[in-house]
């Protein structure tokens, strides 16, 4: 009975422990079979230089880097901002009612709605209600929106982390509201914030589906220099690249881009999350 | 007098100035649902709710006279949707149940961001490798012309929701008080009893959470699909057949209409339906976990 | 709460207002530019064209992009663009919506495709006739072997349909609608990358996607001849004395379509003679499609002579 309830206990750890690892080894099967199949593609010449349709061997993807740059920071200067000061509303502002409960949870499960669903509305309103076109200020718009309520919900729940007695000791010592806020709580709920604001971000940045919809583009001759102007995007182009191009380098070329793509991503995901330890770590409350 | 009202106006600037951010945030995302609603409710009214939603063909482009139904349509978002998630589950709960129970901290603190990772891999990559990939050895196994089914596409779904089930899952593991635990193995039981029958049960709430927004994120991906799914319009019978969820459905056929039109109207009217179903399966799945939260208070 | 009202009224009207001057500031042209979008099937070529065009215009500003004919011609209807690329002719009703929007649609043909039926390298099928391919993209032949083949299910693959290929291919052949069994596929390169690795496949592309400029296939590919019916000879796209003489029966020009007349001298009137003239023909031949025959190049003139 013991020695079965023990046999029992290792099958099942096993399993348990297998499911983790091969969940870590689909993570790097991802990174290696992309490496495999687009390294090859990949020296400065490709990072640098402009999409050469004729002849792709000879053209690189920087219509595409330099797109996908634009969308990020403009994502960021209308999300950040907008998301982290309705965060701040909510939690320091608003008293503790029901509709502060029913907002909170709406805006909390907007996170859940399909991109494809955002590039719709981007398309109803930014690109035809508005006349903006199918442009890169459409195309921000609609990512902004997208990313807005997982930074309003990593804000407010970093906010909510930070201690009641930090903000009754500094409002008894004498600072006024607004005083609390700038130099105690929201340096204090800051790492958790931009932590979710970055992830949100990567997660933006690898959005295919919205900017299909809302416009990226196959070919470009020049760089976009105005938010009205059309643009080249990392993912559209992996997609592009993957389905439509008939070279026979289409493939590694479809890597190669994807490849640039999950490095960016990672890299901004894993600097968040590196961020969030480092200062889970460090908090002493 | 005057030094009164200044200190009243500034105390209350920052407040205004969020509030207002604040009021700008909620009405963009209102006018979401709202837009959404006005593009696509002309749909229901020229189809017929009956007709759209039963109906299983959907051709708005035919050789002879457009149908609107988008029964087939469902049918193909729920077989990805079973599937992705019966491969998805397991897979998540056991690999929450190993962070949460058995791993040491040290172990849990490098895997845990690693598996959280995996969901910053863009869904057009996971395509990319299943076309590349996962496809012609799907075709092989099963001996099929091509491996663009509904298999290929939920194998790669799954990948793509693993890391939410397994990260709330083993939010919700870790979240059963020790106390639990220490009981469970005073009386003499294993780790193993304890896991299965004290604390998988105590999380309940929570993992059922869990599976909620593992589907939310199941239903509405869209690349995947599109790339691998196949997209034949038949009706599918099998896992091995070719389906056409509602989400690639919208991203192939929007670029194609002309505003306003009823095809235009059509297609908002499923991304409303999409909206609403997502939506919904994420308020319940957090109304779940508020529920655990405020008890276990 | 009244003063969160006025104060967010106010950010939203200076957001608007910033957002206003940005588009007054982009719509007085900086450089001359062109959007054109549509035909998956003309996608690659127009790139390329545009490409060499651009080699001696370098101030202009054009961009492309694909989607399908459908999308092209929505876009166009819309006010998008300035060019759409349509592998299929305008429809009566497209043209009547165009009407009503005020717009003056103007066709420009811009080169001869041979609409190409092709096969895994390994499938024995040597021709088939026009009535067979109708049938098996109906769902009425469903096994190889109906055909002359191995006793193996044929699995369809086609375009999707915002397609103009996937229109013209069902309007002129099929003539009923597709078995909803065929797989709807991406773009015509996702046609050819799936019927490589499909032995049992069937699928329908432009030429240019299949052929190149020395009349060879691109790759591991089967292009099969077409027989009009029992009594012609079947002739395949690679034969472009044959299709010259206009004996393939899957042959089509491919369009491109104007909102209104060129103003002279313009960007797009200027980068319609460059798609017409020698150098853009001799593009269109390595890009593996037919260059416009004399009777195309009348009608293209005709349009081009009323621009002043």
């Amino acid at each position: 009975m013991k020695i079965r309830g023990y046999l029992q206990e290792v099958i099942y750890f096993s399993i348990f422990r297998g499911s983790a690892f091969i969940g870590i080894a689909l993570l790097f099967m991802v990174l290696v079979l992309l490496f495999l199949t687009g390294h090859s593609v990949i020296d400065w010449h490709f990072l640098t230089s402009f999409w050469q349709h004729r002849e792709i061997t000879k053209g690189g993807i920087l219509p595409a880097i330099i797109g996908s740059m634009y969308l990020g920071i403009g994502v960021m200067l209308i999300s950040f901002p907008l998301g982290i000061g309705t965060a701040i509303f909510i939690t320091e502002y608003s008293k503790n009612s029901f509709w502060r409960k029913i907002i909170q949870l709406a805006i909390r499960n907007l996170a859940g709605v399909p991109s494809v669903v955002y590039g719709l509305f981007g398309l109803a309103v930014f690109v035809n209600f508005l006349s903006f076109g199918t442009s890169l200020l459409s195309a921000i718009l609609t990512l902004s929106i997208m990313t807005l309520p997982w930074i309003i919900t990593a804000s407010v729940e970093a906010l909510e982390a930070v201690p009641q007695k930090f903000r009754e000791t500094s409002l008894a010592l004498g600072a006024t509201h607004w005083q609390t806020i700038r130099k105690i709580v929201f340096p204090a709920a800051f790492p958790g914030s931009m932590t979710g604001g970055v992830i949100g971000l990567a997660r933006a940045l690898g959005e295919t589906a919205p900017i299909i919809i809302v416009g990226a583009t196959f070919y470009l001759s020049s760089l976009p220099t105005s938010p009205l102007d059309k643009f080249m995007a990392l993912p559209y182009h992996t997609f592009i690249l993957a389905t439509q191009h008939s070279s026979p380098y289409a493939s590694s070329y479809a890597a190669g881009t994807a490849l640039v793509l999950i490095l960016l991503t990672f890299l901004l995901s894993l600097g968040a999350i590196t961020v969030r330890y480092y200062y889970r770590r460090k908090k002493d409350w | 007098m005057g030094f009164k009202k200044d200190v009243h106006f500034s105390k209350n600037l920052p407040r205004l100035i969020f509030g207002a951010t604040a009021a700008l945030t909620v009405f963009s995302l209102i006018s979401i649902f709202l837009f959404l609603l006005m593009s696509g409710v002309g749909a229901f009214k020229e189809i017929g709710i009956k007709e759209f939603f039963l109906g299983t063909d959907w051709n708005p482009t035919s050789f002879h006279a457009p149908s609107w139904g988008i029964l087939s349509l469902i049918v193909g978002t729920l077989i990805i949707s079973a599937l992705a998630l019966f491969i998805a589950l397991p897979f998540g709960l056991s690999i929450a149940i190993y962070l949460s129970e058995i791993a040491s901290p040290k172990m849990r603190e490098i895997l845990k961001p690693l598996i959280e990772m995996i969901a910053s891999i863009p869904s057009v990559v996971l395509g990319l490798l299943g076309l590349l990939f996962l496809a012609p050895l799907i075709a092989k196994i099963f001996h099929l012309s091509n491996g663009l089914n509904a298999l290929t596409a939920s194998i790669l779904v799954a990948i793509a929701a693993l890391p939410t089930i397994a990260s709330i899952c083993e939010d919700a593991l870790s979240s059963v008080s020790s106390r639990f635990r220490e009981a469970s193995l005073a009386l003499g039981a294993t780790k193993w009893i304890t896991i299965k029958k004290v604390v998988v049960p105590a999380a309940g709430s929570g993992l059922v959470a869990a599976i909620m927004l593992g589907l939310g994120r199941i239903i509405g991906e869209t690349m995947i699909v599109l790339m691998v799914a196949g997209n034949s319009r038949a009706f599918p019978h099998s896992f091995l057949d070719p389906v056409r969820p509602m989400t690639a459905n919208i991203a192939i056929e929007i670029k194609e209409v002309v505003v306003g039109s009823l095809h235009w109207q059509g297609l908002f009217a499923i991304g409303l339906t999409l909206f609403l179903i997502t939506f919904v399966i994420n308020l319940l799945a957090d109304i779940l976990v508020h529920k655990r939260r405020s008890y276990e208070n | 709460m009244k003063k969160i009202i006025l104060f967010s009224t106010i950010l939203l009207v200076g957001v608007f207002v910033f957002i206003f001057l940005t588009l007054n500031q982009s719509t007085t042209p900086k450089k001359e530019s062109l959007v054109i979008k549509g035909s998956d099937t003309e996608v690659q070529l127009v790139s390329n064209l545009v490409e060499a065009f651009l080699e001696k215009n370098p101030k202009a500003d054009i961009s492309v992009t694909g989607g399908g004919s459908g999308v092209g011609i929505a876009a166009l209807l819309n006010g998008e663009i300035d060019l759409a690329n349509s592998s299929r002719k305008m429809e009566d009703k497209e043209l009547e919506q165009a009407k009503n929007k005020g717009l003056e649609i103007r066709e420009f043909i811009l080169a001869r495709d041979g609409l190409s039926i092709i096969v895994h390298p390994e499938n024995p099928i040597q021709q088939l006739l026009i009535d067979q391919i109708a049938k098996i993209y109906k769902g009425e032949i469903t096994n190889w072997k109906e055909v002359g083949g191995k006793d193996e299910k044929i699995i369809l693959y086609g375009r999707q349909s915002t397609s103009g290929t996937y229109v013209f291919f069902r309007n002129f052949v099929v003539q009923e609608d597709y078995s909803p069994e065929m797989l709807n596929m991406e773009g015509n390169q996702a046609i050819v990358d799936a019927v490589k690795a499909d032995k049992n496949g069937i699928g329908y592309v432009g030429v240019g996607y299949v052929k190149d400029e020395n009349n060879q296939p691109r790759g591991d590919i089967k292009i099969i001849p077409v027989a009009q019916d029992e009594k012609s000879e079947a002739v395949s796209p690679l034969n472009s004395e044959a299709v010259k003489q206009g004996k393939y029966p899957i042959a089509r020009p491919i369009f491109q379509y104007l909102p209104h007349l060129p103003q002279k001298n313009s960007l797009l009137e200027r980068f319609l003679r460059f798609e017409m003239s020698e150098p853009g023909q001799e593009i269109i031949k390595k890009a593996g499609f037919f260059s416009i025959n004399e009777e195309d190049e009348q009608k293209n003139q005709q349009f081009l002579k009323n621009i002043k």
